[in-house]
């Protein structure tokens, strides 16, 4: 991984080895969303080399803070994402348990009205 | 009285002129533009997600999305969960971020598969290179949490291969044997085959080597002692005719779908993003049960409005695919019923191979692109 900045801290292009349009995409996403970002984009010079680099200009601050931000953006987006999925799902497993009850008991209801029925016959 | 004037201006049509001096929100038109994709006959229009903070700068609002705000908004609602497969809806994220999820589940999350075959005996008709691709592919349903990576310096051990054995032979005068996946049986200890020049008879104090050094057996380790390693157990692997026999012994090891598509955890995983169906004026009569008709996925619904007559009313959205047979309808169709999709909406599909529930393989892929954002952040700082 280089840091690339000529001059200022403020325009600068970081190559990130061992990463694709995976990280570098979503990261894209969140430098963008920074008010402090100019321009902000990202290119991979190979397809077969496994190498992205991020280019970030900025409006006066450091890239290298800007895009420090954006990764921990990203980072705590991660994190709700995770916990919100896990709430959800265990929600859903929770209602499913409930719903399954109430089937078994209507159905134990059923055969015990059956079971009525054919006393009083 | 400002409820009655913003009445006023949505019965008049939209003028430039009636936006207030310093907006909170995007006119209509460019919130559509914003949140939607339209879907016309002949090509989807504002497809672009706008992530861009200054984007609407010069109408002075901000298009930044707050952490805050983010977490406020964003919500899962899970549709269907079983044991291999599971729908959701992610509401509230930008594509980019669904779409690292979604590659990650196919590319980036470990599985262990079958890498390294050793054929002892093989006079089926299937060749040798075929078999043991088709051994590679057959899903292990083992955590793949539990083992470490083998590198090409690493010696096969405990904590990195998990070895199988196959022993089939079709006797002659017998009908011809299926070999399934069931017939594939786990050795704990490792492997049995012994390494060239090491003598079998020469019982001196040492074990003689094999082509894995297992320090203990993987079924006295906790994690397996009560719950074999398997496979799936219906898989075909060959067909034997009579008189025809294949031995061999095959070992698994950890590695990521990016290698090659037999360590993907998941059968597949995408997402599509959530229709909208809106008719823009009333549809009755004939009308409605041409559009009812013309509809494959049966989007439209008939409903009775008094007075016999009927109307069209949209009854299932989310099972639109956008193939826009009501547009084909007429000319005029295009004026009446509007196709779009919700860009911040994603249905969201896993189907798991069987390594892991579907549910903690996208825990997982949320854990892994966290850790990528980390290792960035370490780095520059």
């Amino acid at each position: 991984m280089e840091h690339s900045a000529f001059g200022d801290q403020s325009n600068a292009t970081f190559s990130i080895t061992d990463e694709d349009h995976t990280l570098a995409n979503a990261i894209r996403f969140t430098l963008n969303q920074d008010s402090r970002v100019t321009f902000c984009g990202y290119s991979i010079p190979h397809p077969s080399d496994a190498l992205v680099n991020v280019r970030v200009q900025t409006s006066g601050d450091p890239a290298r803070e800007v895009l420090k931000d954006a990764c921990l953006d990203l980072i705590l987006m991660c994190r709700h994402v995770r916990s919100t999925f896990d709430k959800a799902v265990d929600d859903f497993k929770a209602n499913e348990g409930v719903q399954e009850q109430n089937i078994d008991s209507k159905a134990i209801e059923g055969v015990q009205a059956l079971d009525i029925d054919s006393e009083s016959d | 009285m400002a409820a009655a004037q913003e009445e006023k201006r949505e019965e008049k049509k939209f003028s430039i002129w009636d936006l207030p001096d310093v907006p909170e929100k995007l006119p209509p038109h460019l919130e559509f533009a914003r949140t939607r994709v339209q879907c016309n006959l002949d090509a989807p229009v504002h497809t672009e997600s706008i992530t861009y903070s200054g984007a609407y700068a010069s109408m002075r609002v901000d298009n930044s999305v707050q952490l805050d705000f983010f977490q406020e908004k964003f919500r899962v609602e899970v549709k269907r969960l079983t044991k291999d497969d599971m729908e959701f809806d992610l509401i509230g994220i930008d594509p980019s971020i669904a779409n690292a999820f979604r590659r990650i589940l196919i590319a980036e999350l470990p599985t262990m598969a079958i890498e390294k075959v050793f054929i002892a005996n093989n006079t089926s008709v299937i060749q040798d290179e075929v078999l043991a691709h088709r051994l590679g592919l057959i899903p292990i349903a083992v955590d793949p949490r539990l083992f470490e990576y083998i590198s090409e310096n690493d010696s096969p051990n405990e904590k990195n291969t998990i070895v199988f054995k196959l022993h089939a032979h079709c006797k002659r005068g017998e009908p011809r044997l299926t070999v399934k996946t069931k017939d594939l049986i786990w050795l704990p200890n490792g492997s049995e085959y012994l390494l060239e020049g090491q003598n079998p008879d020469s019982s001196s104090s040492s074990k003689p080597k094999t082509y894995t050094s297992f320090s203990c057996s993987q079924d006295s380790l906790p994690e397996f002692a009560n719950n074999p390693i398997s496979t799936l157990p219906d898989i075909t692997i060959a067909r034997l005719g009579p008189g025809q026999e294949i031995e061999f012994e095959a070992h698994a090891v950890k590695g990521m779908g990016k290698t090659h598509a037999k360590w993907s955890p998941v059968a597949t995983a995408w997402y599509r993003m959530l229709p909208e169906v809106v008719l823009l004026e009333d549809i009755e009569d004939e009308d409605a049960e041409a559009l009812v008709k013309t509809c494959p996925v049966k989007v439209f619904d008939i409903e009775d409005i008094g007075n016999g007559k009927k109307k069209a009313k949209v009854a299932r959205p989310r099972s639109c695919t956008l193939c826009r047979e009501c547009l084909r309808v007429g000319e005029e169709w295009e004026k009446r019923v509007s196709l779009r999709r919700v860009k911040d909406h994603f249905i969201f599909t896993i189907e798991s191979t069987g390594a892991l529930p579907p549910e903690v393989l996208f825990t997982e892929a949320v854990k892994i692109l966290e850790d990528k954002c980390e290792r960035v952040f370490s780095e520059l700082s």
